[in-house]
């Protein structure tokens, strides 16, 4: 159980982590989300005592870092991959760490060889490509077999075959019963690995649930019609009981509606449709909704990432689909989310 | 509390698994030791147009070390990488995760680095010396007489000091481009300047390597050089100064900085 109370970090005027306080519990998953530059690494360095923080304070099963003898024991944690020197072989790089931490070094070949990395043990790991580093990273967080493991963006610059590796690593060592905490930028990552959800926004906490929760609150269903005879279609679902949101494209939205109902009402009464689908919101999405306000680094030039994001300079004037980036139009909705 | 002998042991397997050490130590020891063998071959053949003064100060001991000012600079190198590969790597964060007790692993680094230091220094110090004599031929002098092991054997902690001194200004600079870019010019060029303007050596004289090599001195004035208000002993006291003064800013860092 590792937890944060109040954790607080300023870099001169900069507030990078503010007032955080969470507990990452055992046996489960927890995904640590945030935009790039909301302060992840930063509490991740805290939580590894490695950077000092402003105020407040990180306990692991209610002692702090320092205060463990040995603490590769107990954290396991790969922050940067190329945090090891370069002029050193691969085991030699974790036969160091192991003895700082009376690891006997039969363990070091155990680890190079759970991360597949046997055939260039002695090989020096200035050689190694961005998915080698990664996997020598989580080889010294392995190195332990400690009960706690932290991983930042381990997902960063890997081939499909190196994330689904990592991903099927994660969820073992959950099932195992290990306390993992693993941060990302990216929302979709987390929905195929975490089952508890930590999201910050300029170091500051925005959400603390589970992933369910989060997923049940965040992924609206609804239908999308569109007909030439928008006002028949409209006065149709307003007696039938719906409450039909008119958007860009002439569109109607219909929350709570499944296809098949809506079909089956404009056939009833004779209404032509031109479309007709079923929509859902992506967590995506509702991620990006909820880190709006909070993003560091706009690039301007693009569409409101969300439907209902705080309005923007433009919304309102409906503005139309087919002007936008095709991934923004149509109010930004994929016809398949998560 | 990590434990002090696994820290020591870790370090040690940092040193030799980087071949930057074999390279660093082995110049340290050929450089002053082939430097040093011909300038006391050079003295040998030259001796006789010394002047007067000169010849009758002559000190064959120091003679015999005179590769050193060449030679240390390696010991420099060696100390600055000790150090400064941990944060140009990013190892050290690895390395603080592991043991985050960051005075028992800087004084750990630094005593194993140290130690190792001090052993090719003495051998550095002990070679330069038998060769440079056996060069000098009839101007040598012998290990047995009056402080002349003394003075090899400060000629060998000098060393150590030179290299531990590097270590501590890499962990207060923590980079070694910038350690090495303050410490080659300064024992390299402005200290061996300043010790020979005429203002200027009073305070150079204090400097940690120009306080550090009186130990190295059998006959006090050599070769026309003026006397120092401090004897040998007093000297390499004042060079370890330097060094617990730099070794404190190194820890002060170390202890308040992020990592």
């Amino acid at each position: 159980m590792i937890e944060l109370e109040g954790l607080s970090k300023r870099f001169g005027a900069k507030v990078a982590v503010d007032r955080l306080s969470f507990q990452v519990r055992p046996g489960v998953v927890t995904g640590f989300l945030g935009p790039n530059g909301a302060g992840k690494s930063t509490t991740m360095r805290m939580m590894l005592d490695l950077d000092n923080p402003t105020s407040g304070s990180v306990r692991i099963d209610g002692r702090h870092y320092r205060e463990l003898a040995e603490p590769l024991k107990y954290i396991g944690a790969l922050l940067d991959a190329k945090a090891m020197h370069g002029g050193r072989s691969a085991y030699n790089n974790l036969l160091c760490l192991a003895q700082a931490n009376r690891i006997p070094a039969s363990r070091v070949s155990e680890v190079l060889d759970i991360v597949g990395l046997t055939a260039v043990a002695r090989k020096k790991s200035k050689g190694f490509s961005l998915g080698m580093g990664q996997r020598l990273g989580i080889a010294s967080a392995l190195l332990g077999d400690p009960e706690i493991l932290m991983f930042d963006e381990p997902v960063n610059g890997l081939d499909p075959e190196g994330i689904h590796w990592i991903r099927n690593l994660m969820k073992q060592l959950a099932a195992e019963g290990r306390t993992i905490f693993v941060s990302s930028h990216l929302m979709s990552e987390m929905a195929l690995t975490a089952d508890h959800l930590i999201v910050i926004g300029q170091g500051r906490l925005l959400a603390d649930t589970t992933m369910a929760a989060f997923i049940q609150e965040n992924s609206r269903s609804y239908a999308r019609v569109r007909s030439p005879q928008p006002e028949r279609l409209r006065d149709l679902l307003h007696t039938a009981g719906f409450t039909p949101v008119e958007v860009a494209g002439g569109a109607l939205e219909v929350d709570g509606a499944s296809t098949e109902r809506l079909g089956e009402l404009a056939a009833e009464h004779g209404v032509v449709l031109h479309e007709l689908s079923a929509q859902r919101a992506s967590l995506e999405e509702a991620f990006m909704q909820m880190t709006a306000g909070s993003v560091e680094y706009h690039a301007h030039g693009t569409s409101d990432p969300g439907r209902s994001a705080p309005p923007g300079p433009r919304w309102g004037e409906g503005p139309p689909a087919d002007t936008g980036p095709r991934w923004g139009a149509g109010g930004g909705s994929g016809t398949e989310g998560i | 509390m990590a434990s002090l002998p696994a820290v020591l042991q870790s370090e040690w397997t940092k040193i030799r698994t980087v071949s930057s050490t074999i390279w660093t130590l082995a110049a340290a020891f050929l450089v002053t030791v082939a430097v040093s063998a011909a300038l006391c071959a050079l003295f040998r053949s030259t001796f006789d147009d010394l002047s007067p003064a000169q010849r009758l100060t002559f000190d064959p001991t120091l003679a015999s070390f005179s590769g050193m000012t060449l030679g240390q600079l390696a010991m420099v190198v060696f100390g600055v990488l000790v150090v400064g590969t941990e944060y140009s790597s990013g190892m050290i964060r690895t390395s603080l995760a592991a043991v985050p007790q960051r005075g028992t692993f800087l004084f750990g680094k630094l005593a194993v680095a140290t130690v190792l230091a001090l052993a090719v220094g003495m051998a550095t110090s002990f070679a330069a010396f038998f060769l440079g004599q056996a060069l000098l031929g009839e101007h040598r002098t012998t290990i047995g007489a009056e402080n002349v092991l003394r003075a090899v054997v400060g000629g060998g902690l000098y060393m150590g000091l030179i290299a531990l001194f590097s270590m501590a200004v890499a962990t207060m600079l923590r980079s070694s481009m910038l350690s090495l870019g303050i410490l080659m010019p300064f024992f390299f060029l402005v200290s061996q300047i300043l010790a020979a303007v005429p203002k200027a050596k009073t305070v150079a004289r204090y400097f940690p390597d120009q306080a550090g090599a009186r130990i190295m001195q059998v006959v006090p004035d050599a070769l026309g050089g003026t006397k120092v208000p401090y004897g040998p002993w007093e000297g390499l006291g004042i060079m370890l100064i330097w060094v617990l003064v730099a070794l404190a800013g190194g820890y002060a860092v170390l202890k308040r900085r992020d990592a």
